[in-house]
């Protein structure tokens, strides 16, 4: 028989039974929605970061102290760790020893509460030098940084975002004023702009100020969190990463790089630490929709059961004309590929319409830049996945239909 | 002479269901010539329908030979009857079994679809069957919208369009008025005339005596097997009127 005789053959079948066969569908369509939705969704929200691991700048890398996380307990060891210190500063800035870094930056940061009159806000405080401004495009709306000047004198000055600012002084001005940070007085020389959330800090809830002085004043540590090193250009980004790691081994005395006590984060790695995180989720989220799935092949084979039965006459004449068993099978399985491939092409449209709601109302109403992506390889996957459901689950109930004895079906009433 | 077109020896089917064993068929030898019409006739239960259905392949014996235009069925699978079901006979049931939301020009192509015969020449052949049943003005009416009279001739449209060797009937006119019963009758006899073969089932007289053999069956068995003189009406027994 032609395929595109069978084609027709089924397309009348189902067209006979519109409601039911529409019914029939519903949790492919379902199924397939959720599933598209979700690899949406996740493909957006991975976008989303790597689009902020983008902001951070391609050259720049990350020393963090304590070890490699190598599963979910490493997190914890890395943040109590305090094996960087000013020296190995002092030796990651000498030219000699990592020849490609055009700025290396200190970082310190912790909570506290930030008072004026009888305001209070609890901030981020953030330490660092003056290369905060080009590390992170920082912009000021009023006032000034600090410089290096203040770094090696610890001056109790302080650059605040523009939240910390609206939430103490209100609509007056801040720069000039006294604001007390834990115990200690800081003056206020610098408002932050409008450059929002930088990746992974958040400028306009911070209270930038030297690390120094936040070491000395308002953490009480001396030793430092995160090193920030951004390379002259991407291409000497792997020599960078090389000279930290001897440098820091040789200010260490570790001879065995698997005893390092620092490790040094590139964007890549950042990025697929969060492609590998969002990805587990979508796959587990999947699966839980997949199982809506294999309820729909179940709808399917008990729809397409019942349609055997009922068109048991129209079998029998279909052989009594020579229809072998096979043009049979073909037929029914070729209906219900038809029916869970309409519910598959249904539950992607819908999937990828509220995938796009979604990151529309997540721009316009919680302003995130979430962007919509067109899951490709999610709308393939579903058309195959529904296209395959319908061959199983069509499979048993075709099979009873080309086994019937063309006699039998023919009395049939 | 015409070549023998149907040989049955010792046919005989029994149906077994759990421990009771019913006999459908004890053991019928009959020749059918090609360009013969057969009426079989016999009282219900008799067996008459159960020889249609294995001549007519869609159903098998459970003892005895089959030859039909000198090949052994015997040993056919169930693929390789469905292909002679297609390409070498005809069916017209009591109950005309066409599909009613297709047309009837769609209803005659049906076995064409299965002989993989493409168009254009699917649709010429068809048309000219519906044409040669006259419901030339029809063929585009959804089958359910005919009369009995004319669903039965886009059932023998249907038989005729692959060129069968054979024509097998099933109490053709079982379920039409004697009007349109007669007209069906007489459009078979044109058939066999044109040198079709036809065997029939049916146990009106009318019918059968159109045919210019029939075969009486009683019990499984043949009880007679007379050519029909057309000038000398008989009475046979075994068919009621």
């Amino acid at each position: 028989m032609l395929f595109r005789d069978t084609l027709s053959m089924a397309l009348r079948g189902l067209s006979t039974h519109k409601s039911r066969s529409f019914l029939t569908i519903l949790g492919i369509v379902i199924g397939i929605s959720s599933i598209t939705l979700i690899t949406s969704i996740g493909q957006s929200a991975e976008g989303l970061i790597l689009g902020e691991v983008q902001g951070l700048g391609a050259q720049n890398v990350f020393v963090i102290p304590g070890r490699e996380p190598s599963g979910p307990n490493g997190f914890g060891f890395t943040i109590l760790d305090d094996s960087l210190k000013e020296r190995d500063l002092e030796a990651l800035r000498k030219k000699s020893n990592v020849p490609d870094a055009a700025r290396v930056v200190p970082f310190v940061f912790g909570p506290a509460v930030a008072s004026y009159g009888s305001e209070a806000f609890t901030a981020t405080v953030l330490g660092g030098t003056s290369d905060l401004v080009p590390l992170y495009n920082l912009d000021l709306s009023a006032g000034m940084m600090f410089d290096d000047y203040d770094v090696r004198e610890r001056s109790q000055i302080a650059v605040i975002g523009k939240d910390v600012a609206k939430e103490l002084f209100g609509s007056s001005t801040a720069i000039g004023e006294k604001i007390k940070l834990k115990d200690s007085s800081v003056r206020v020389i610098g408002v932050s702009g409008d450059k929002g959330q930088s990746p992974f800090v958040d400028f306009d809830d911070a209270i930038v100020m030297p690390y120094t002085t936040a070491q000395t004043y308002i953490l009480g540590f001396s030793y430092i969190q995160r090193i920030a090193v951004t390379a002259s250009s991407p291409e000497t980004m792997d020599a960078v990463v090389k000279d930290i790691e001897a440098t820091l081994r040789d200010t260490h005395n570790i001879t065995d790089p698997d005893k390092d006590d620092f490790f040094v984060q590139t964007p890549t790695e950042i990025a697929d630490t969060f492609s590998t995180i969002t990805g587990v989720l979508t796959l587990l989220l999947s699966s839980v929709a997949g199982i809506s799935l294999v309820v729909g092949g179940v709808g399917i084979m008990n729809i397409m059961l019942v349609s055997v039965t009922e068109r048991t006459r129209e079998i029998g004449l279909r052989k009594a004309l020579g229809a072998k068993n096979n043009d049979i099978l073909s037929q029914f399985l070729t209906e219900a590929v038809i029916l869970t491939l309409a519910g598959g092409v249904l539950g992607i449209s819908i999937g990828i319409s509220l995938s796009y709601l979604a990151s529309f109302a997540a721009r316009t109403f919680a302003g995130i830049a979430m962007p919509f992506i067109l899951p490709i390889s999610g709308m393939v996957m579903g058309v195959l996945v529904s296209a395959v459901i319908g061959l199983i689950f069509g499979l048993f109930p075709a099979r009873q239909a080309a086994l019937k004895s063309p006699m039998e079906a023919l009395r049939y009433e | 002479m015409a070549a023998p077109i149907i040989e049955v020896r010792g046919l005989g089917k029994e149906y077994r269901e759990q421990d009771v064993t019913t006999v459908g068929l004890a053991s019928v030898d009959i020749t059918i010539k090609e360009g013969e019409f057969v009426a079989i006739v016999g009282p219900s239960g008799s067996g008459k329908s159960t020889l249609l259905q294995i001549l007519g392949c869609l159903d098998r014996p459970t003892k005895g030979t089959y030859r039909l235009a000198g090949k052994d069925l015997t040993s056919f699978s169930d693929e390789e009857l469905a292909q002679v079901r297609n390409e070498m006979l005809g069916f017209v049931f009591q109950a005309f079994n066409l599909m009613p939301r297709q047309s009837v020009l769609e209803n005659v192509k049906m076995p064409l679809i299965y002989a993989d015969i493409p168009e254009p020449a699917r649709t010429q052949r068809a048309q000219a069957m519906v044409d040669l049943v006259g419901l030339t003005n029809r063929s585009d009416f959804a089958a359910a919208k005919l009369s009995g009279g004319q669903k039965q001739r886009v059932a023998i449209a249907r038989a005729l369009v692959n060129n069968p060797r054979v024509i097998f009937a099933d109490e053709p006119t079982g379920s039409l008025d004697s009007r349109s019963g007669e007209v069906i009758t007489r459009f078979l006899q044109d058939l066999n005339d044109q040198g079709n073969t036809i065997v029939l089932v049916t146990h009106e007289s009318y019918v059968a005596m159109a045919a210019k053999r029939m075969v009486s069956i009683r019990d499984g068995v043949i009880e007679s097997d007379t050519v029909i003189d057309k000038r000398r009406i008989i009475a046979e027994q075994g068919f009621e009127k």
